[in-house]
């Protein structure tokens, strides 16, 4: 039913005149405009609906016992006394569920899979691995009697880095892996390399690392499990962002048929990638609620959060590439080693930072000959999974430097050097030397654009003002393009035994004229339930108000691969935009029937069908909808029973691109680094929202600042990790941020029907090469120069006194 | 045997008496005990902010203080921000700035940014600066709105309110948002 009175003001109502509409390429009635969220209201009143804030009766609490040690033989587990322990309903060994796992797999013979166990049985490989888990009448309860669990450890060796790992006599995380190399591809491996390099008038290399990083988001992982005898289902909320995959993976582990299950995706506070995996904690929650026949909760904590849950951006490249006298780049040769910890996270495997970072590093440029080698090195420490970005904030990196190294060994102007060898405007779609074809992008011209508006806005003078106060300030630029929206044609290049990719929506229009949109997209944050609706009401000619976004749901939503990767409005919305499209053409053919027209003539505008070049014809879409669903029979037999359409979309992906401009200033007494101002020009195609647009950049450039001069997750030599609380682990606040300067340009994608282009993680790809950047450009006086992230003030102390003794400047790094 | 006491207290200017176990959090209680799930737990540490809820009138990590310690207190949640469907002008200035995306943290940045407001009103001082608004939103974490639309959403909100209370000095020809007996946050804040 649609409320009382409700008041919507249709813009362009007033340009009755005849004179056009305010339209660009691509753009509708409400798709470019910077509407209000549908999901603010509910959230600002606290009426957000997240796992932890779902009430049961007769819930029980979940909560896991963990190994306090990195490597372990798990001699025994005994639960007795915490049984008896006050509220406890149960408690679940590997032994007692039966030792169920959950296994990623990718169908390559480089590839090793590691099975991840539920609940550890006989060993242990990272430290927060869980081993048991207790269920009582309240939280309280059930970690009081967690405590009471005996188990009996015999701890074994551990490995906690890349060179550990890798070294002939280290301890294996999985029996019988060599050297931990769960993954192992040589790329493009062009046989000219060697000449190349052997000619090359410049050859310039390095040694680029990044370390270990939390995705946090706010709300951690959370799910509330429950049997419906009604319905016969396991019913599970969970806080993720690929309902349908969790669906799947409960099924696989637990040995149900995928109907049995069902997963529902409420609100979500957040997710980075996170929660684009399926966790262990989540399946076993369900296999309690499953035996106990009894609604389960578990809401992980924040030390959980940061020492169990999954981690990302541990990468060590070893790259050298050649240029030619001009500057033009010749070859490029990496060797990428990351760090993925115990286990490959399902359904994306610990392949994932290997394969992006391999296919992907020559980015915006033109790199004739090419070679890498990605490797995935297992540790003991927690695993892996796809945090904003992967692997593209590192190969930005790595191109940013060897352009800024190229640059200074030519003697010449980098920006100069990055406009020659970047792929030019006239030169899309761009099909490189990796394979990838890159569609039309703005790359020349954010670059021209953020050079000036960097000169015309006072940065320099700026920097020029810091330095003559006695600081160190320097500004730095990164360019990139980053792949988004990419269905099967793309993922199956990885080989996974589940391929993601495509997505379906469903449009109906109900008997009042409002719309449902189903979607296998699930937003948590990115604004989805308005930017659909955008793009919905334009092909319907109808308010976004009356169209309501419906996601997140297995029962309610065609099989999806949910948010991630930047795919969402790509995918999403243009599998949305089709279906609109079939439902608009279904109300022409109603209303033409009606109005004695021919279908082709009718245009649906502002709540209403009219006939093209007759004023007077018209009507209005709630009555269509009433006829097409309570008068059918005075329609066409090929119009009757209603007014929906289901549609799918499986693009190859579309490019977005950017550059971003940083200046920092670095106080020689503390060595605090500090951001002063943040340019981003970007090209995410037709922008849907520019204030969500804005929202998603601003909130990316602050994880990859972080990235760049804050955050890391560290564990000790023995494997314990270190940043187990966010007193240890630093996530930037206001303070550490500035003010952010974002112009659009917009390069509609030829690719998908809306021309959008994905743009989640972009703020994260660029910043941390811009920020380094800012950072060398600041200390080249001094002679310091910096190839690792984070750049922390003691890093610039050192080397700074490492300059001025005529040590070696550069700081030990991060890995 | 759980150590329970007996407490009585007024949430959003509504009262509650309960039986509460001593080491249950003020902010457990809320959710769990009282059904105010609008405040949100993202550390329970103290560092996140998400939990802040204000106890007569003073912003507390509700995460950091036990039920019982709030017995014969005023404590104001998101959920006493506004009445019925209408959204007050901290609030309507966080969607107006998109001050919001997951909206996890939200809650305890609102009634972060309600405080400072309210103490900024009684005193009648001018209109904050960026870098006042900055300091104060540095209280709190956000994963993901990069806080640029926070910060432009309370700088706008105490403009308003400066606006709506007449130039400093003079009398208001307008109430102020709160009613004085009502602390900060209250149903009745908002324009």
């Amino acid at each position: 039913m649609t409320g009382p009175a409700v008041h919507r003001s249709w813009p362009g109502a007033a340009l009755a005149d005849g004179r056009p509409e305010e339209r660009t390429a691509g753009r509708g009635q409400w798709v470019g405009r910077a509407m209000a969220r549908k999901e603010d209201p509910r959230m600002l009143r606290g009426r957000g609906r997240f796992v932890g804030d779902l009430t049961r009766a007769g819930l029980l609490h979940a909560a896991f016992v963990r190994s306090p040690f990195a490597s372990a033989v798990v001699c025994s587990v005994s639960t007795g006394p915490a049984l008896r322990a006050p509220g406890v309903a149960a408690a679940f060994t590997a032994a007692d569920l039966g030792d169920p796992f959950l296994l990623a797999t990718l169908e390559r013979d480089e590839f090793v899979p590691t099975p991840m166990p539920l609940l550890a049985g006989d060993r242990v490989r990272f430290a927060g691995e869980p081993v048991a888990v207790i269920v009582a009448d309240d939280a309280y309860l059930a970690e009081d009697a967690a405590e009471l669990v005996e188990v009996e450890w015999d701890p074994l060796p551990a490995v906690t880095g890349i060179s550990a790992a890798t070294g002939g006599a280290a301890p294996a995380v999985h029996e019988g892996v060599a050297g931990n190399c769960l993954v192992d591809l040589m790329m493009f491996d062009d046989e000219r390399l060697g000449e190349i390099f052997a000619s090359a008038p410049l050859t310039v290399s390095g040694v680029f690392t990044s370390a270990r990083l939390a995705a946090l988001p706010l709300e951690g992982r959370a799910c509330l499990a429950e049997w419906d005898d009604r319905d016969g289902q396991l019913v599970m909320h969970v806080s993720t962002q690929v309902p349908h995959q969790v669906r799947s993976a409960v099924a696989q582990a637990l040995g149900l048929p995928e109907r049995a299950v069902r997963v529902i995706a409420p609100d979500v506070g957040g997710g980075f990638g996170l929660k684009c995996v399926v966790g262990r904690e989540e399946v076993t929650v369900a296999a309690a609620a499953l035996r106990l026949r009894r609604p389960v909760r578990w809401v992980e904590d924040r030390q959980e959060n940061l020492t169990a849950s999954f981690h990302g951006h541990e990468q060590r490249y070893q790259v050298r590439a050649a240029f030619g006298a001009d500057g033009a780049i010749l070859a490029l040769d990496a060797d990428i080693e990351c760090d993925v910890g115990a286990y490959s996270a399902y359904p994306f495997t610990c392949a994932v930072e290997p394969l992006m970072a391999a296919s992907e590093l020559p980015g915006v440029y033109k790199v004739p000959a090419y070679r890498a080698r990605g490797r995935a090195i297992a540790t003991n420490k927690a695993p892996t999974a796809p945090y904003r970005g992967v692997s593209r904030p590192q190969i930005v990196l790595v191109m940013e430097r060897l352009m800024e190294k190229a640059a200074r060994a030519l003697g010449t102007d980098p920006l100069q050097l990055r406009r020659l060898n970047m792929i030019s405007p006239g030169e899309f779609p761009y099909t490189g030397v990796n394979g990838i074809t890159y569609d039309e992008g703005s790359y020349r011209e954010s670059l021209d654009l953020a050079e000036r508006r960097v000169a015309g806005s006072g940065w320099h003078a700026e920097r020029d003002a810091l330095r003559g106060a006695g600081m160190w300030a320097g500004i730095g630029y990164a360019c990139f393009s980053e792949r988004t929206g990419y269905g099967t044609p793309t993922m199956s290049l990885r080989r996974m035994r589940m391929t993601p990719g495509y997505d379906t929506a469903m449009v109906r229009m109900d008997p009042t004229g409002e719309v449902i949109v189903t979607t296998g997209t699930c937003g948590h944050g990115q604004g989805h339930e308005t930017t659909f609706a955008q793009i919905v009401a334009d092909r319907l000619g109808v308010h976004p108000d009356q169209v309501r976004l419906r996601q997140g749901d297995t029962d309610l939503v065609a099989y999806g691969w949910g948010t991630f990767a930047s795919r969402s409005i790509v995918i999403g919305g243009g599998a949305a935009a089709r279906a609109a499209d079939q439902v608009a053409d279904q109300l022409r053919q109603v209303a033409g029937a009606l109005l004695e027209a021919s279908a082709a003539d009718v245009e649906l505008r502002e709540g209403c069908a009219r006939i093209r070049g007759d004023r007077q014809a018209a009507i209005g879409l709630s009555e269509l909808a009433r006829v097409a669903y309570f008068q059918t029979h005075t329609l066409p037999e090929a119009l009757r029973y209603g007014l929906e359409a289901r549609a799918s979309f499986d693009p190859p992906g579309t490019f977005s691109n950017a550059c971003h401009a940083a200046m920092v200033a670095i106080d020689p007494g503390t060595c605090a680094i500090r951001l002063h101002r943040y340019l981003v020009v970007e090209d995410c195609g037709v922008v849907i929202n520019p204030l969500i647009v804005d929202g998603q950049v601003l909130g990316g450039v602050t994880q990859g600042v972080a990235a760049a001069l804050l955050e890391r997750i560290r564990y000790d030599d023995q494997g314990q990790p270190a940043s187990a609380t966010l007193m240890d682990y630093l996530p930037p606040t206001a303070a550490e941020m500035c003010p952010l300067d974002i112009v659009h340009l917009q390069t509609p994608s030829r690719l998908d029907d809306t021309g959008a282009k994905g743009m989640g993680e972009g703020g994260m790809i660029g910043a941390p090469a811009a920020v380094l950047n800012a950072v060398n450009d600041a200390l080249s006086p001094a002679g310091a120069e910096f190839d690792h992230i984070p750049v922390l003030a003691g890093d610039v102390c050192a080397a700074l006194a490492a300059a001025a003794t005529g040590g070696t400047p550069g700081g030990e790094g991060a890995a | 045997m759980k150590d329970m006491h007996r407490i009585s207290l007024r949430v959003n200017g509504r009262g509650h008496e309960l039986a509460v176990e001593a080491r249950r959090t003020l902010a457990d209680m809320l959710r769990h005990d009282l059904g105010y799930t609008g405040t949100h737990l993202g550390c329970e540490h103290g560092i996140c902010g998400a939990c802040t809820v204000l106890v007569d009138g003073c912003p507390v990590r509700s995460c950091l203080m036990f039920g019982v310690q709030a017995d014969g207190t005023e404590v104001s949640t998101v959920e006493g921000l506004s009445a019925g469907e209408d959204l007050s002008d901290l609030q309507q200035a966080f969607s107006d700035h998109h001050a919001l995306q997951c909206g996890f943290c939200t809650p305890g940045f609102l009634m972060l940014a309600e405080a400072y407001l309210a103490q900024r009103d009684a005193g009648g001082s001018g209109p904050p600066t960026e870098a006042e608004v900055r300091e104060l939103v540095a209280a709190n974490l956000c994963r993901c709105t990069g806080y640029q639309g926070i910060i432009e959403a309370v700088l706008a909100t105490a403009g308003g309110r400066q606006r709506a209370a007449g130039p400093p000095g003079t009398a208001p020809d307008t109430p102020p948002a709160a009613a004085p007996d009502t602390p900060p946050g209250a149903a009745a804040s908002g324009p």
